[in-house]
């Protein structure tokens, strides 16, 4: 207690008052040094952490995001669309079946390792996938690899799916032909995953050695894919630093890239995880841009000088009726009651950012399957009115579940959405109950199991093809919808199983023109998802998919 | 004395079985798991099942928790969910963080508060003493994400707002406290910046255990200003100052100290909101994450953690009393 006396105080009080006063000019100093420093690093704020370093075990957006940066797949999106481009194979072939693909790889590509890129390069990483054993066949962490190629050499567990994968084969170093049993939906576009992009065959060797191991009662991964620096690719940055406590990861230029080198040094990826912290970072300048603006936001911040460009739309929501969950649902009248009683164009209007559209089937206009030709029904209270008469629905009474504290992508807010849902549905007389629920896993959860008879959710696409929606949704009984009609089931699975994509695309139209016949539940919107970047930033052309090549940025 | 620590240690025992049986139970009635939370709307039936499966969310409730007090036992805090990697070395990269944020506050809140009680106390009355009294009730008053939002507004321009360091600071790790690290290594611009990232949040982590601080230290000091050793000791010509540090200070700190102590069992738990809005890499930003995605193993073992911390706190009160004094010893 000695420090107490007044001579001490008296010191104690000088060495804050010195040190707040030294704080305010070191600080200064350090933010000149930044600004100097900033055009060779740009820093963006993601909503996530990622969860691995090795994008073959992981399933989420916030991974992907940043291993996209480093690896890349034999096939790519066009920058800034939706369209499958070549990438580590300039070009790419099948058989009339859609069973063999053959790959004419680029050359003279490096691995951030110094490996050579090849055709073995490329067998090497699809048999590695193929083999996998034991945690790894947990769809945990295989959870592409699955969707896209099916099981594994020896599946362990009778759920696994069957493998679709047969082989890969090594025709000269730039020519590997990977054959599937099946025609897929999910081919070609599911060569473009960043699950399947191709890793150096060295690491490779380092990877096998250290397994995912299941202990106890969770999954652990190995160190290799929590440490940057064992990992290697071939894309415009390497990945050098993960410092977890900090919440951010650091790559850096690949000289040896191939194609046109990143114009920033140094990319960092920092974890703010709440929308309100991402958009103060960039206001304050602590980030150069940030993904998951809030719609309420984008006109602040663009008043403010800050460029906020918006995605084309690659999403869909939709309000979802589970039969089983009320049984007057089941009767088709009921449904398109429901359908004509809400509005929305004024929901694209109020609700979404420019550029947001009114949903007419289940998959975007931008995606290949869509048909101009679809049951549509238009807003009309008194036409829903007569409609709920005719059934003897007259006085309905509906749960209706919404998800709070979250937004998606194709979800900007959902309380607001559903207010404007709920009033549209009580002016054509239905009594609706409200059941708000926390986004994760509370509602996701209800939904799945079923137990929402109204409810509000969708998807944005992994890669260009219908069946990445509708398939998502209508390939077959799913407690979600909770009804069973083989029309629709055969209709949308006929379109999985053609491997001729003019074809298939014909078949995923009439599936949609099918499905808004049936009407298990009513599109709503599509939404442009947006994007914010700094003053001074140039930014990488914004993608529909949200795979944003950072190598395209640069400073003013 | 060494009594009293065996004693208190035993008593963990009982104390950490009952509240993880309870909080197994309740983890488990909560809506939802892991397996949701992984796959978010990707999730099909199929899918939730062979993960419940590969997690062994499947197996009986009382199956679940014997494997986890089993793990218990070999010092195993089991896997997270959310990132695949044991709990315990989650906590050991976080922790520090949080500590180090806990530290900060608690050293504002006591070199601020001890001699603001105690000023107030002794200009009773007076500006200091009003000003102080509202201050406090103001201090806890106010929500903490509130301030830290106002904080950051005002000061983020001066101060590091975001993380615990600036980006690009490549400092080496060695203890995993960003400002003892930097030290150590003798990169001092490291150890500025994390410290600079201390303040704004440190001041919000600390304005309830200031407000708690400042009104017990002024209720104490009267409390012994008014007893008769102190007018005895003062009509006996003893000088001020003794007086006021050996009999005033001395005694008027013994419940300050007991809640400095209790204090900082809440902080180390109540970073949460303060690490969320200052995206702090700690602990609490993590549990807050770890909530969402029903990420029990974490969960269970940050909320045992806290148990002990407590526990263990609570003895180091009691001690830190025997020494401040020495009567309590005798009991």
């Amino acid at each position: 207690m000695r420090i107490l006396n007044s001579r001490s105080t008296r010191a104690l009080t000088a060495a804050i008052t010195v040190g707040l006063i030294a704080t305010g000019c070191a600080s200064d100093r350090d933010k000149d040094e930044n600004k100097s420093g900033a055009k060779d690093t740009f820093v963006f704020g993601a909503p996530g952490d990622p969860a691995s370093l090795d994008p073959a075990l992981a399933s989420d957006g916030e991974t992907f995001r940043v291993t996209r940066q480093a690896f890349e797949a034999l096939l790519e999106h066009e920058s800034g669309g939706s369209k499958l481009i070549g990438g580590l194979a300039e070009k790419w072939s099948s058989n009339p079946e859609g069973t063999v693909w053959t790959f004419n790889l680029r050359k003279g590509v490096k691995f951030h390792d110094g490996e050579t890129f090849d055709a073995k390069a490329v067998c090497a990483n699809y048999d590695y996938w193929f083999n996998w054993k034991g945690t790894y066949q947990s769809s945990a962490v295989s959870y592409y690899w699955q969707t896209i190629m099916g099981g594994f050499k020896a599946n362990e567990d009778k759920e696994t799916p069957k493998a679709n994968y047969k082989s890969c084969t090594v025709k000269d170093d730039a020519t590997a032909v990977i054959e599937v049993f099946e025609p897929s939906a999910n081919l070609p576009g599911g060569f473009s995953l960043q699950a399947l992009a191709i890793h150096s065959p060295k690491a490779l060797q380092e990877y096998a050695k250290q397994q995912v191991t299941e202990a106890g009662d969770a999954i652990t991964y190995p160190k290799y894919s929590q440490e940057a620096g064992t990992v290697a690719g071939t894309g415009p940055y390497k990945i050098t630093k993960w410092n977890k406590g900090n919440k951010e990861v650091a790559l850096e230029r690949f000289d040896d890239y191939w194609g046109e080198k990143a114009k920033v040094k140094n990319l960092v990826f920092r974890t703010i995880d709440t929308e309100e912290g991402r958009r103060q970072a960039l206001q304050a300048g602590d980030i150069d841009g940030y993904d998951l603006v809030a719609p309420a936001d984008i006109k602040t911040l663009e008043g403010a000088g800050f460029q906020v460009p918006t995605r084309d739309v690659f999403n869909l929501l939709y309000l979802g009726m589970t039969q089983e969950a009320n049984p007057a649902l089941k009767k088709p009248e009921v449904r398109q009651a429901i359908a004509h009683a809400v509005d929305r164009e004024n929901i694209v209007k109020t609700q979404l950012p420019e550029g947001g559209k009114v949903a007419t089937q289940f998959m975007p206009d931008t995606v290949a399957g869509y048909s101009e030709n679809v049951k549509k029904y238009a807003f009309d209270t008194a036409k829903a009115k007569s409609l709920l008469a005719g059934a003897g629905a007259s006085g309905l009474s509906v749960d209706f579940c919404y998800p709070t504290e979250v937004t998606r992508p194709y979800m900007p807010a959902p309380q607001d959405i559903f207010e404007l849902v709920k009033a549209d549905l009580e002016k054509a007389g239905i009594k609706v109950n409200p059941k708000p629920k926390k986004w994760n896993p509370d509602y996701v959860d209800a939904v799945e199991k079923g137990g929402c008879a109204l409810h509000m959710l969708g998807w944005t696409g992994d890669f260009n093809d219908g069946y990445n929606f509708i398939g998502t949704w209508f390939a077959g009984y799913d407690k979600q919808w909770g009804f069973k009609n083989d029309k629709v089931f055969n209709a949308v699975k006929a379109g999985s199983l053609q491997g001729d994509p003019t074809k298939r695309t014909d078949l995923y139209k009439a599936a949609n023109e099918a499905i808004m016949e049936y009407l298990p539940g009513l599109p709503l919107t599509s939404s442009p998802p947006a994007i914010a970047f700094g003053k001074n930033v140039v930014p990488p052309k914004v993608s529909p998919l949200t795979q944003e090549n950072f190598a395209e940025v640069s400073f003013k | 004395m060494l009594r009293l620590v065996v004693r208190r240690l035993l008593q963990l025992i009982p104390t950490l079985l009952g509240l993880s049986v309870l909080l197994f139970i309740w983890l488990n009635r909560l809506p939802g798991g892991p397996a949701s939370a992984i796959l978010g709307e990707r999730a099909t039936e199929a899918d939730v099942a062979r993960i419940n499966r590969a997690l062994g969310l499947d197996q009986p409730i009382y199956v679940q928790y014997g494997r986890f007090l089993k793990r218990l036992l070999d010092l195993d805090l089991g896997t997270s969910v959310q990132t695949g990697q044991p709990v315990w070395d989650e906590f050991v990269l976080r922790f520090p963080a949080t500590v180090e944020l806990s530290l900060a506050a608690m050293l504002i809140a006591t070199v601020v508060g001890i001699p603001l009680g105690y000023l107030a106390a002794r200009k009773r009355g007076g500006w200091i003493d009003v000003a102080s009294v509202s201050g406090s009730l103001v201090g806890i008053c106010i929500p903490v994400f509130f301030l830290a939002q106002l904080l950051k507004g005002a000061f983020g321009e001066i101060f590091g707002t975001f993380g615990r360091q600036s980006t690009g600071i490549d400092a080496t790790s060695v203890t995993g406290f960003a400002v003892l690290d930097g030290v150590l290594t003798g990169e001092f611009d490291a150890a500025w910046d994390a410290l600079m990232h201390l303040v704004l949040p440190g001041i919000a982590l600390a304005t309830i255990p200031l407000a708690v601080i400042v009104r017990m230290t002024r209720a104490s000091v009267l409390e012994v200003l008014g007893e008769d050793y102190i007018r005895t000791a003062e009509s006996k010509g003893l000088e001020r100052r003794v007086v006021r540090v050996r009999h005033v200070l001395r005694n008027a700190l013994l419940p300050v100290v007991t809640a400095i102590g209790l204090l900082t069992g809440s902080l180390l738990s109540g970073a949460v909101l303060t690490e969320s809005v200052f995206t702090f890499g700690g602990i609490g930003s993590f549990i807050r994450t770890a909530i969402d995605a029903r990420d029990y193993p974490v969960l269970v073992g940050f909320i045992m953690f806290i148990a002990m911390i407590y526990v263990v706190i609570n003895m180091l009160v009691d001690l830190a009393y025997s020494v401040i004094d020495p009567r309590v010893r005798v009991h």
